[in-house]
């Protein structure tokens, strides 16, 4: 089996700090692998080196393209690269603000990917667009409200319909329930597992909450000082961790 | 000799050579958004700086020059600029369309079809048809050297959203020989389906901007819409009170403080022609 992204020696250095440091791993379709690690270990700078956003100073990202089979992603041409991005990659930002377009409704920040890609139909483009609102709890009636007018869970929600909306394969995921209070968290993590199961979607989540990898992840890694330290089956690192750091990690998380 | 020992209109040449090879590269790629060293002009920026300066670039001392604002030749904004050129060129100035060989235009292309020895010249505010929608310019060049226009549709799925139809009227954007998204400045959009094949060349000007783009003649240009929303060129649904044309762009006039009004043509030559060819409307004296 093809893996779907297979990162080999990804490094990122900023001047003589470093972000990331030879970072190789393998994802397979329908897999969904959790990075979780302290603030500055480098993970977003890994999920932005991925998804195209940096790029890493060595290493390769090879993705499984539909026409071409596994590409360099790194090396490949910048509309290549943007291309991919609008169709078979989704980024759900951790601030909805930074992925959704504040001034435009509801369904035009739905639709714009859909335009992207050439879709010129008004109606189709809106019936998609009612029909992904509602796949994400989002009342129908309000497609054309601006997401200024939604609450932070609303606003989250849309920019993963927004994303969503043309089929992607792969989902990279940088805190998506940062910021958002515990029942709305709760609600986002379990419309995400069905989404991920009912898409057979594979996703690469960025967190530092332990509670969302166990929930959505198949396997995690664990970074510290921009190297992944760390790496298993979920229930493996949670409930057994081995490095120093992890049992760090897992034995911070308060029980309530 | 002008009046005061200016170079021939206004600007020096070196100026006028290095907006010349803009125009040139602007031809040679249609749409494409050429940036220029836009000069001080003696006029604020808003009035069309970017136009005045094409038009002297492009005037040669046997042009004869005319220049029209929304339509009209008598308003200030045309009248300033016609004997700007009138002093600083000492070119003849007309306000027949047919007569001219270079037309400074403001928000109108005029009714009358233009020749192969012409040269329309449009004041562009903003060139850049997805400013409102992606702020960030270095973005913007980045979708438009990428093909990425989406987010043009975006627009005028809002609109339909919001009004039921493309309630955008004028600086309705337009795809240039299926490549680059152009603005065509904001003439109404009763205009649009000029702007193709037309066989004279259009040259746009932006002096805040500092960019000049071009159509080449008979080149094709799309107005940019919806399978089920097709482009519709709109227009008040009224003949012109003055001459009684039916198929001119029509401006509405208050005529007094009792709610009435009359429809009249925007285009000045092309009414005060027909009305000397005896067309009457039902409001003409």
């Amino acid at each position: 089996m093809t893996p779907l992204l297979s990162v080999q020696g990804v490094t990122k250095r900023y001047g003589a700090h470093i972000g990331c440091a030879d970072v190789s791993f393998e994802l397979y379709p329908g897999e969904v692998m959790g990075i979780v690690g302290e603030s500055g270990s480098g993970k977003s700078t890994l999920l932005n080196c991925m998804a195209g956003h940096l790029t890493p100073d060595a290493g390769q990202v090879v993705f499984d393209t539909r026409a071409d089979g596994p590409r360099d992603t790194v090396t490949m041409s910048e509309p290549e690269r943007r291309m991919l991005s609008r169709t078979d990659w989704a980024f759900v930002h951790q601030h909805a603000r930074d992925g959704l377009r504040m001034g435009v409704s509801a369904g035009g920040n739905v639709g714009e990917r859909l335009m992207a890609v050439g879709e010129r139909h008004y109606g189709d483009i809106r019936s998609k667009a009612t029909d992904w609102l509602e796949r994400v709890e989002i009342d129908a009636g309000r497609v054309d409200d601006r997401p200024t007018t939604f609450s932070g869970g609303m606003q989250q929600r849309l920019q993963i319909a927004r994303n969503l909306v043309t089929g992607p394969r792969l989902v990279f995921m940088d805190e998506p329930t940062g910021g958002l209070d515990v029942s709305v968290q709760a609600r986002l993590l379990d419309l995400l597992r069905g989404l991920v199961r009912d898409m057979g979607l594979s996703a690469i989540i960025v967190t530092h909450d332990l509670a969302v990898v166990r929930l959505l992840a198949d396997r995690l890694m664990v970074m510290k000082s921009g190297r992944v330290v760390e790496a298993g089956l979920t229930d493996q690192v949670l409930d057994d961790p081995q490095h120093a750091y992890s049992q760090l990690l897992v034995s911070s998380v308060l029980q309530v | 000799m002008t009046d005061q020992d200016y170079n021939f209109a206004y600007l020096d040449e070196q100026t006028k050579r290095m907006i010349r090879r803009a125009i040139l590269k602007g031809l040679a790629i249609p749409g494409y958004q050429v940036p220029f060293a836009s000069r001080e002009m003696p006029m604020p920026y808003g009035w069309g700086t970017g136009g005045v300066q094409v038009s002297a670039a492009v005037l040669t001392p046997e042009d004869t020059f005319k220049v029209i604002d929304q339509g009209a030749d008598d308003t200030t904004n045309a009248v300033s600029i016609r004997s700007f050129f009138q002093r600083t060129a000492g070119v003849t100035t007309t306000t027949k369309t047919s007569d001219a060989s270079v037309i400074q235009t403001r928000h109108r292309i005029p009714e009358e079809a233009l020749t192969e020895d012409q040269i329309l010249v449009y004041q562009v505010p903003i060139p850049e048809p997805l400013r409102f929608l992606e702020p960030r310019e270095s973005e913007t060049r980045k979708m438009h050297s990428l093909e990425e226009y989406g987010l043009m549709h975006v627009k005028l799925y809002e609109d339909i959203s919001r009004h039921g139809h493309i309630a955008t009227s004028y600086a309705y954007p337009v795809k240039v020989e299926g490549r680059y998204v152009m603005d065509p400045s904001p003439i109404p959009k009763f205009d649009n389906p000029k702007l193709g094949d037309m066989a004279a060349i259009q040259l746009f000007g932006a002096g805040r901007e500092q960019r000049i783009y071009a159509l080449p003649p008979y080149t094709q240009v799309v107005s940019l819409d919806f399978e089920d929303h097709p482009f519709e060129a709109s227009k008040a649904d009224h003949p012109c009170g003055l001459c009684g044309a039916e198929e001119s762009y029509l401006d509405e006039v208050i005529v007094d403080d009792a709610g009435g009004r009359m429809f009249v043509c925007s285009d000045t030559d092309y009414c005060d022609a027909r009305q000397a060819a005896g067309y009457k409307g039902k409001d003409a004296a």
